[in-house]
């Protein structure tokens, strides 16, 4: 195979003017982006910045509002899936779309050749053998894929792309699920293939990979390109300063009235925690900033009772507790929990309103001797209803139908309605529209000023430091200490984020 | 294409695909007699008749069901709860020994009929419990589990027939030793051939449909079949709701051999069950598990095997249409299903 496109630093990829609104969203503001051969490009940025977005109007699967994509000098129809796979776009998804049951060698061709035909099998071995010594990424044609790691899938996904005569490769976020040497592994294939001639895109919010594999970098925030840098010429730090910003967002509301330690966590560790101590104190708001994919996610599970420490004391209101550390417990102790998935974790999608209100209380509140007293479960949910202004029919709509904000308008006030002592939101407002964020937001400052002690997750950080009276920062799993409002600033909240000043180091 | 939800589906909408696919059922019933040589609607007819023409086959029909209600249950449990029993039938096997090992004298009256059945809801239990333990601890797939156990028991049933449990007066047949008095389910109604195992099918359905809407057990189980997650999430013990849900399932699954034993044929044979157990799976989706409409459907089958039985002594078709049918039936009533809550949308 020779490399079909001319001398290296062409530009291969252009997007020009990038504009998606979702309704009243805007998903993609005025996005430019340029790639050229043999560049790995990385595009940095959290989750809802808008990548996922952009990526999809590149394979046509959204018809952007403006702008246009220009491949290889010539500009691609929108809208159609096809036109960029044949203009020479592969895309290698974190969930891969391989078949288990097939050999290495069919799932190559799966889509693009009949499978059952003997011509060109032997062709197809060959090409398949040379692109893998040439990228050298060991496979075997025959092995079934169901008997293949997760690294070495991702290696099938790469070559299928490269069989399709890809140019372009895209890689959205290759490395959440491998090993380090995996992904090691990974960047040493990368750097052979733009030696080859190739375009990488790489989607990632892991820092320290982008300044590895990447050559230039591209920040997105909120739908827009806030910033685009050389790697050469910028840090880690560099980049975390770009994603947080000029300058950091003023508080929003007053400050809380403080009050008694409520949870303490002391050295605690578990699965993605490493020595976390953290207090949360009951008419605050505490906040907890990162970029995402650092513990996040095993923090709020830890205080919810849905992960159990390894090792380390949990303490509410100053005693440990007496059983395991479980949901029941955590629900018991007082801890009111609003889950990052509303849809999966947070809802029974096909139960009622009023089913959904009662999940996490229906023995407690709602059932004697087992019985359950459903006049009971509908009046508390039509409660939550008119309490917390969710639109809806009524308390026997299935929660299916319901609105993003409505349905976490809704888990709110299941949770609000315990009284909770302590209320760990994780990303209470993603996806909402801006009336049903400022509402939840109103509502957990009410809950603080109440007396309950507030953890705020959320990769947006203009929302904690609004909101926050104390922010933490995690970063690969640990804790950096609490910060009191004003004491942050811009430049030192990147430092952290950037896994930098932390007084453990790993 | 792709399939929109409707959010509201009107009364043309909830009651016209379940309609057309009877409508269509009977175009193919017609279609395969027509195809075996038979004039359709005679054929039609003979099975309707077979079924509810008289009131020896009504009776028939009724003594049909009650397993296939029992077992229809079993399913609709497990499957509500998203727990893949496909081992009816070994638990109705395990149930139907019970029946025999103390209904041939080893209790006496007046004991003998609840506890055997007590003792055989619980050997069913304890055969789906293996699976379910083996799916709770070390996440093996309970499909395979419960299927394979199907053909563990037909053996060892058939060891037991051949062996320690054959009748010593049967001439040689593989049979069991008949029940005492004791031990027989009486008749519903004297000079009636429909025993109380009909009567006690009916009960479990409403019970279990009682479970199912009124208890903490049965959000749980709702809760785990539909967002395992979110059940988890919300600190219900998964782990136990499952178990429950085995025992339950397995309970009645098991039920369904013992009424059969003790009810209707008196001893045990290995042809007791003719699929009973996988039958109840089609039972239950017809039913789209809902345990009163698992009643409504076991008639409905047991109507169609029954009719087929009594149409092909009449017509010479085979019986196997009657097999067809279901698989007709059960395909067209779950596109139908579908199309009541959602629309095909182009593009």
């Amino acid at each position: 195979m020779t490399p079909t496109e001319g001398p290296a630093g062409e530009v291969v990829l252009r997007l020009d003017g990038i504009t998606k609104r979702f309704g009243g969203l805007v998903a993609n503001d005025a996005i430019s982006l340029t790639l050229r051969a043999g560049e790995v490009v990385a595009l940095l940025g959290e989750n809802g910045a808008g990548k996922t977005t952009l990526m999809n109007i590149l394979f046509g699967h959204y018809l952007a509002d403006q702008g246009s994509v220009t491949v290889f000098g010539k500009p691609l129809p929108p809208g159609q899936p096809r036109a960029a796979l044949q203009a020479g776009v592969g895309m290698v998804h974190q969930h891969f779309t391989l078949a288990d049951n097939l050999t290495v060698l069919e799932n190559i061709r799966l889509g693009t050749e009949p499978l059952l035909s003997f011509r060109g099998a032997g062709a197809a071995r060959a090409r398949v053998l040379a692109l893998a010594q040439d990228f050298g990424l060991a496979v075997h044609p025959d092995a079934r894929l169901g008997s293949l790691s997760v690294g070495e899938r991702q290696r099938i996904e790469i070559l299928k792309a490269l069989y399709r005569n890809a140019r372009i490769l895209i890689l959205d976020e290759p490395t959440a699920v491998l090993t380090p040497q995996e992904s090691d592994a990974l960047f040493a294939t990368l750097k052979k293939a733009t030696a080859r001639g190739l375009s990488i895109i790489f989607i990632s919010h892991k820092l320290q990979e982008v300044m590895a594999v990447a050559d230039r970098c591209i920040v997105l925030r909120q739908g827009r390109v806030v910033g685009e840098v050389e790697t050469r010429g910028t840090s880690r730090a560099g980049l975390a300063a770009m994603m947080v910003g000029e300058t950091l967002a003023e508080a929003k509301v007053a400050p809380g009235p403080g009050g008694p330690v409520r949870l303490r966590l002391a050295e605690v560790s578990a699965p993605g925690l490493h020595r976390v101590s953290l207090e949360l104190r009951g008419g605050t708001i505490t906040g907890l900033a990162g970029v995402s994919g650092n513990g996040q996610a095993a923090l709020a599970d830890l205080i919810g009772g849905a992960l159990a420490p390894l090792s380390g004391r949990i303490e509410v209101d100053g005693n440990r507790p007496s059983g395991a550390w479980t949901p029941q417990a955590a629900i018991g102790a007082g801890v009111g929990r609003i889950p990052e998935d509303r849809h999966k974790t947070g809802t029974v999608a096909d139960f009622t309103l009023a089913e959904n209100t009662a999940l996490e209380t229906y023995r407690s509140r709602f059932a004697r001797r087992g019985v359950m007293d459903w006049r009971a479960v509908r009046a508390h949910a039509r409660a939550v209803i008119d309490g917390y202004d969710v639109r809806c029919e009524g308390p026997d709509q299935r929660i299916r139908l319901l609105s993003g904000g409505n349905m976490q308008k809704l888990i709110l006030g299941r949770v609000m309605e315990e009284a909770p002592g302590i209320l760990i939101a994780n990303q209470p407002v993603r996806g909402l529209d801006v009336g049903a964020i400022a509402y939840v937001h109103a509502r957990l400052v009410a809950a603080r000023d109440a007396g309950a002690a507030v953890l705020l997750i959320s990769e947006d950080l203009d929302e904690i430091t609004g909101l926050s009276d104390v922010i933490h920062v995690i970063s690969a799993g640990r804790l950096s200490r609490g910060f009191a409002r004003g004491e942050l600033t811009q430049a030192g909240i990147g430092l952290l984020m950037a896994g930098q000043g932390f007084e453990h180091a790993a | 294409m792709r399939l929109e939800p409707i959010a509201h589906p009107g009364l043309a909408r909830r009651l016209g695909p379940p309609a057309a696919a009877i409508v269509a059922t009977v175009l193919v019933a017609a279609l395969l007699a027509a195809l075996a040589g038979a004039n359709p609607f005679a054929v039609l007819g003979q099975i309707v008749t077979g079924a509810v023409g008289s009131r020896f086959a009504a009776l028939e029909t009724l003594n049909r069901a009650t397993p296939l209600i029992f077992t229809g249950l079993a399913v609709a449990v497990a499957f509500r709860a998203r727990l893949w029993n496909i081992g009816a039938e070994a638990q109705l096997y395990a149930g139907a020994i019970i029946a025999v090992l103390l209904g041939t004298g080893a209790l006496g009256s007046p004991f003998v009929l609840p506890v055997s059945a007590l003792v055989a809801m619980l050997a069913g239990a304890c055969i789906l419990l293996v699976p379910v333990l083996l799916k709770v601890r070390l996440g093996v797939d309970e499909v395979v589990t419960t299927l394979l156990f199907n053909f563990i028991m037909v053996l060892i049933v058939s060891y037991l027939l051949e062996g320690p449990m054959k009748d010593p007066m049967g001439m040689g047949w593989p049979k069991s030793a008949a029940l005492i008095k004791e031990a027989r389910l009486p008749r519903i109604v004297e000079g009636v051939r429909l025993h109380w195992g009909f009567g006690l099918a009916l009960i479990s359905a409403v019970l279990v449909w009682l479970i199912q809407t009124r208890t903490t057990l049965g959000f749980e189980m709702r809760a785990v079949g539909q967002n395992i997650r979110a059940a988890r999430f919300a600190g219900m013990p998964v782990n136990a709701v499952l178990v429950k849900t085995a025992l339950l399932s397995g309970g009645l699954a098991a039920l369904a051999g013992w009424s059969e034993v003790a009810g209707l044929k008196g001893h045990l044979s290995s042809d007791l069950s003719p699929g009973f157990g996988y039958t109840g799976i089609i039972v239950a989706m017809l039913a789209l598990l809902h345990p009163l409409g698992v009643v409504v459907s076991a008639l409905f089958v047991a109507g169609i095997f029954v009719g087929s039985d009594a149409m092909s002594r009449a017509a010479g078709v085979p019986t196997y249409i009657a097999d067809m049918l279901l698989a007709v039936a059960l395909l067209f009533m779950v596109l139908a299903i579908l199309l009541t809550r959602f629309r095909v949308v182009r593009g």
